[in-house]
């Protein structure tokens, strides 16, 4: 057998400190703090002060539902992950919140992924599994039982994959792995750990609809939520066509992405706008190399909160 | 399972222990960040950053078989890391053929495979450390105290309190199917076909989520009862200390002279 597949345990999406380079890692944080902070925003008035203890023992849930496994074959078994779950159930904001408890927990108490990754551990498995699961659900309901459940199913699938790709991808950007290598085999692995995540959500999910429906009527009611249909779709699309290019042909996708810069954004990354790591003026020092990145560091900080102040702003005054 | 079944070490008093949960966190991020920006090979920082680690949990009173056992939690991912010795272009030492792809292996390759396990692994011996002295209701407050959503650290504590609560739930229901039969035992036939245990165990998620789901309405309600409107308050007033702002500075400091190690 392949050594890459001892590779991949279910847990092992949680990137370890240490995997990703540091700008990957803050890139990633960004992206998670502006997610995080809408959900935050668009939350609170759905949930007011019944939020903190229902998405307290939601969180507490996913954790302990992550333990639930059914034996396959040879030793092996089939886990929930539980973002799409998440998503699903309680609406996309209130899963997204709820899977980044459950990530930082993981992370600060039992060290299951490390901190300064905390960023893109947060973003594989609680945001991008909520854009997924809750988009392409959300293009089911209306539809017959069977027809919703098997797009639940597709879905929590794909979840699945596409946080693996991602996984893959951010390991390829940081110089840690082989992107010819580390590509097919999360692939590959992945493909069959979607199955039991897609299997084990279909028929918690189809449990609930048996016995209380009135659970998910009431966050698949509001508004048109083509927004969500349309990024579900889009991601979905996104992964379904990448993969078999890439697993066929994973030279081709280096090339790519290295003609498109990608290489050098995350492997140098966030000094970049700063020549050789060091500032011209004070030579080439280790001082000069830490204040380059210190800077960098301040950059990125100031266009994170940039980008928030001007997310924050902008539904505030639509709903006005 | 009690709520200390992964906290041996938290009710010692050591320095570390008495430490303001803020500095440890700051520290321990700022460590961890350090880490990430040792150039790769420069084993002399790495071996300092190592030594540093070890200091503080020789202060903290942890054991070092402790630290060890919980730090080769990552292990398994050194996989990933693996494919580094290959794609890094340098001298070649020796090639290995899998199935359709020839790997050769590289100087360079080595050399970050090496830096990234030593980072890897320095940087969660920093994390079992923070973890292992803080309580986790402390270390909770430190991020309220660094401007973490007042929602985040909230349901964080939340979660915290109910995480034990419901593993043990969900213990129940593992033993309560194991005794039904639903194992699979080698050869035979009992544990039925594999959809049939797949939908077992979603029905168990299920069935775990409406628990869960009702526990949080009462638990709202007992809330409410005892006169809560919205926050969470706190009887610990978590003042720094000059003890605090010293012992920043001077992990602060060494980590800096780490730094300037690893690019000398």
């Amino acid at each position: 057998m392949n050594p890459i597949h001892l590779l991949l345990t279910p847990q092992q999406l949680h990137i370890p400190d240490g995997f990703l380079s540091v700008g990957v890692s803050l890139i990633f944080w960004a992206l998670t703090i502006i997610f995080v902070g809408l959900a935050i925003r668009n939350t609170r008035g759905e949930l007011g002060e019944r939020q903190i203890p229902l998405m307290g023992v939601m969180a507490a849930f996913i954790f302990a539902a992550q333990m639930i496994n059914f034996p396959v074959a040879g030793g092996t078994s089939g886990h929930l992950l539980g973002g799409a779950l998440a998503a699903i159930v309680l609406g996309p904001w209130a899963g997204i919140l709820v899977m980044t408890t459950v990530v930082a927990v993981q992370g600060l108490v039992f060290q299951d992924g490390g901190l300064l990754v905390m960023g893109a551990n947060i973003f594989n498995m609680g945001i991008l599994t909520a854009l997924i699961g809750y988009g392409l659900y959300r293009a089911s309901v209306g539809r017959s039982r069977g027809v919703q459940l098997a797009i639940v199913g597709a879905a929590s699938w794909l979840s699945v994959v596409a946080g693996a790709l991602l996984v893959a991808f951010q390991l390829w950007l940081s110089g840690t792995s082989a992107l010819r290598i580390v590509f097919p085999a999360m692939l590959g692995v992945h493909m069959l750990i979607g199955l039991g995540e897609a299997l084990i959500t279909v028929a918690a999910l189809a449990f609930i609809f048996r016995t209380r429906p009135d659970l998910l009527s009431t966050n698949a009611q509001k508004r048109s939520g083509l927004g969500w249909i349309l990024v579900g779709a889009l991601i979905a699309l996104a992964v379904i066509i990448i993969s078999p290019f890439a697993s066929a042909n994973p030279d081709g996708l280096e090339r790519v992405a290295i003609d498109m810069g990608f290489i050098q954004a995350g492997q140098a990354a966030p000094y970049e706008i700063i020549p050789d790591y060091t500032i011209p003026f004070l030579g080439e020092s280790g001082f000069s190399t830490i204040l380059a990145g210190l800077i960098g560091a301040l950059i990125v900080g100031g266009l994170i909160y940039a980008i928030s102040r001007f997310l924050r702003r902008k539904p505030a005054g639509a709903e006005s | 399972m009690h709520i200390n079944t992964f906290d041996h070490y938290q009710t010692l008093n050591s320095p570390i222990h008495r430490l303001d949960p803020r500095v440890k966190v700051v520290i321990t991020v700022v460590f961890i960040l350090s880490n990430a920006l040792i150039p790769e090979g420069a084993w002399l920082a790495f071996a300092a950053a190592w030594l540093l680690v070890l200091a503080i949990s020789q202060m903290a009173r942890l054991s070092p078989k402790f630290l060890l056992t919980r730090s080769l939690v990552a292990l398994p991912f050194a996989l990933a890391a693996v494919t580094a010795i290959f794609s890094v272009a340098g001298n070649p030492i020796f090639s290995l053929k899998i199935g359709p792809w020839l790997l050769t292996a590289t100087d360079a390759g080595l050399v970050r495979f090496a830096s990234i396990m030593l980072r890897s692994w320095i940087s969660i011996q920093a994390a079992i450390v923070l973890t292992a002295t803080t309580q986790f209701p402390d270390l909770i407050h430190a991020f309220r105290h660094l401007k973490v959503p007042d929602i985040l650290v909230s349901t964080v504590s939340f979660m915290y309190r109910y995480l034990f609560v419901l593993s043990d739930e969900t213990l129940r229901l593992i033993r309560a199917r194991e005794s039904r039969s639903a194992r699979l035992t080698p050869g035979g036939k009992s544990g039925g076909a594999l959809l049939w245990r797949a939908k077992v165990a979603g029905n168990m998620a299920g069935q775990l989520f409406l628990r869960s789901y009702e526990r949080s309405e009462r638990v709202y309600n007992a809330m409410l009862a005892r006169g809560y409107h919205g926050t969470l308050l706190t009887l610990n007033p978590h003042v720094m200390r000059p003890r605090d702002w010293l012992w920043g500075a001077l992990a602060l400091s060494l980590i800096l002279a780490i730094q300037l190690l690893g690019r000398i």
